[in-house]
């Protein structure tokens, strides 16, 4: 990474001595996609807040491209915030919204309109000028938000749960258009979330928070394929996590019973993830066959693919398959027994 | 099911228009009859306004108790005085009060609930006593002055008690809480994300109370000020006894017409004046700023 953009550098924050941030160290670059994600009170907010300049940290630095802004108002920071209420004025028509941030600067009058259309047409909200806010719907009240931040011409953009709000078809389409807004406009984002799905769509990097701290830091496909631990691996996707023993240099799977031969493995490593649509079943035909053996316990048929429920000597994990691959497999029943099968490679080992 | 329903419902919404027109529109026809009416000697000590005799029905109605009142500097100055009480302790009710409303609203749900107990708990005892208390307190033995006396800031007792300064104080004491509480109503469900969104947008916290949260609480400002400023304008207790010679109010006029003078009639039509001149603005007020709420909303 060339320069980071913004640093956080040491926050601590608590509220009547719950820590809400301990020690958090963060640097983004510019013009990139950044996802705080994690469960509620994991701090992500307060982290954003902080950002924001509404609340003070108890200790540490922010620096906003080489600034240090950690003591400046809100008002003066070069940054804007979209609340996940949107917190839309609403005395105020789409028009009066969305130039409320600019008639603070200092900017004529003929500018001001300039910008408020440009900014209208990159949104598409032509039409709804003079609409009060509550006369306009959901997925519009977002792009207005949007835009009454964008008009700002901010550094950073501090994006709350900003999809939240908005029913699950418009929000696919609401992120692409977020991602390609965020192309043109190379304007770095932070978002806050605890949609994992929204981050993993969304960011280039992101960080997995809990208790105030940072777990990980990295770009979706490292968070999912390479957790740092069990929780952020139960917390991106499903995970199927084993015991691993070490007898002898014999590697084994505790639960499958499987030994592997794979050289990722490292010292000391006691668990493993495969992740449930790296391991395939399929029905057994012939007893013979010298690979693991499950029972399924539940199948979910969900259109592209289908999951299984898989029960091994009494452990449980999941199987995800893909429908257009194996037809055969839509006859897979309660209770069958079925053949498991897994690429070594797909094996991530973990300290716990 | 339904039919049932509506029976009841039309009770529903009858009995309080019922109970304006048993008390309030009938006891208004009455004064108004009295404001028409000659006044004599006698009990009651008006004329009625019809009357049976040789020549037949007679009516005896006139509006020069009207004429007298709007001919009279004296009634007008009166009722000036208390619009300009009624004024100036609105004014003060609201410079004091916004904030407090905005505080108490603004607190943790825990501090919040004391704090509104110890704005109602002065109500629970009575309004003749609270404003008696301000007499002791004002007076030139009173409290007040010791202690400027103990404190060597006076060597005399200064004289606060009497004067049109110590109503204002007696009223604005006494309506505060019908201030805070519409404006508190309005402030509790104000979106504090907006406040944030207006630092975050550029304004500075004075542009932000200017154009968000002033604009956002009209409807809570405009409920006290009507509130506080109605029942003022007619207000008769604190001037009696707060009051001195200095300056006369309405409310005390209408009273010394009815019991000291006994000119029926005339008191009425002040009464009744009194009310033209102050509800109908208002109510023409009212309706504007309901189509401009609906507007809005």
């Amino acid at each position: 990474m060339s320069e980071p953009f913004l640093q956080i550098i040491d926050v601590s924050k608590r509220f009547d001595n719950v820590v809400a941030l301990n020690k958090v160290n963060l640097k983004i670059a510019k013009s990139e996609i950044f996802s705080l994600l994690g469960s509620s009170g994991c701090g992500k907010s307060t982290l954003l807040r902080i950002i924001a300049g509404f609340e003070k940290p108890d200790e540490g630095r922010i620096l906003l491209d080489g600034k240090d802004i950690t003591k400046l108002p809100p008002y003066v920071r070069p940054l804007n915030i979209m609340f996940q209420n949107y917190a839309l004025f609403p005395h105020l028509n789409v028009t009066n919204n969305i130039q409320f941030g600019l008639k603070e600067e200092k900017i004529s009058k003929e500018e001001i309109n300039h910008r408020v259309n440009e900014i209208l047409n990159l949104l598409e909200l032509n039409g709804l000028e003079k609409r009060k806010i509550n006369e306009i719907s959901g997925g519009q009240q977002q792009r207005v938000a949007l835009a009454r931040c964008l008009v700002k011409k901010p550094k950073l953009l501090l994006l709350d749960e900003p999809l939240a709000a908005l029913d699950k078809q418009l929000r696919v389409q609401t992120q692409f258009e977020l991602v390609n807004l965020q192309y043109k406009l190379g304007i770095t984002f932070i978002i806050v979330t605890h949609d994992q799905e929204e981050a993993m769509s969304l960011s280039d990097r992101m960080a997995i928070m809990k208790n105030g701290e940072i777990l990980q830091v990295g770009n979706p496909v490292e968070i999912y394929e390479k957790p740092k631990d069990k929780y952020i691996a139960n917390f991106i996707g499903t995970a199927n996590i084993f015991n691993v023993l070490n007898k002898n240099n014999q590697i084994i799977i505790k639960e499958l019973n499987y030994e592997v031969k794979n050289i990722n493995y490292k010292e000391n490593y006691f668990k493993c993830l495969i992740r449930p649509e790296k391991i395939s079943v399929k029905k057994l035909e012939n007893q013979s066959d010298n690979l693991n053996i499950g029972v399924v316990k539940e199948v979910a048929y969900l259109g592209s693919y289908t999951k299984y429920l898989i029960d091994v000597n009494g452990f449980e994990f999941y199987s995800f398959m893909q429908n257009s691959l194996v037809s055969d497999n839509l006859q897979i029943r309660w209770d069958d027994k079925v053949q498991i099968s897994f690429n070594e490679t797909s094996i991530y080992f973990f300290n716990d | 099911m339904i039919k049932n329903f509506k029976k009841q419902n039309v009770w529903f919404v009858f009995t309080p228009y019922l109970w304006l027109v048993l008390f309030f529109f009938v006891p208004l026809a009455l004064i108004f009859k009295i404001s028409i009416s000659v006044s004599e000697w006698g009990m009651p000590p008006y004329r009625d306004l019809f009357s049976l005799s040789e020549n037949g029905l007679e009516i005896n109605s006139t509006l020069g108790n009207y004429l007298f009142i709007f001919s009279d500097p004296f009634y007008i100055r009166s009722y000036l005085n208390s619009l300009s009480l009624a004024l100036t302790s609105t004014v003060l009710c609201l410079l004091i009060g916004y904030p407090i409303a905005f505080y108490v609203a603004k607190s943790k749900t825990s501090i919040r609930n004391i704090l509104l107990i110890m704005l109602i708990i002065p109500f629970w005892s009575s309004f003749l006593l609270r404003v008696y208390a301000w007499k002791v307190l004002l007076q030139g033995s009173g409290i007040i002055n010791s202690i400027l006396i103990h404190i060597g800031l006076i060597s005399e007792p200064i004289s606060m008690l009497h004067n049109h300064y110590a109503v204002i104080l007696g009223v604005v004491y006494t309506y505060l809480p019908f201030m805070i509480l519409p404006l508190y109503g309005y402030l509790v469900k104000f979106d504090l994300n907006l406040i944030d969104a207006s630092n975050d947008l550029g304004a500075k916290p004075l542009n932000t109370f200017v154009k968000v949260i002033l604009p956002l609480s009209l409807p809570g400002i405009v409920a006290g000020s009507m509130l506080v400023f109605i029942p003022v304008v007619g207000e008769y207790i604190i001037p009696e006894m707060l009051g001195g010679s200095d300056k006369l109010y309405f409310g005390k006029i209408i009273w010394d017409e009815f019991f000291v003078n006994r000119d029926w009639p005339i008191a009425s039509a002040l009464a009744m004046s009194g009310i033209v001149i102050l509800v109908f603005p208002i109510i023409i007020f009212q309706l504007m700023y309901a189509k401009y709420n609906f507007r809005n909303e």
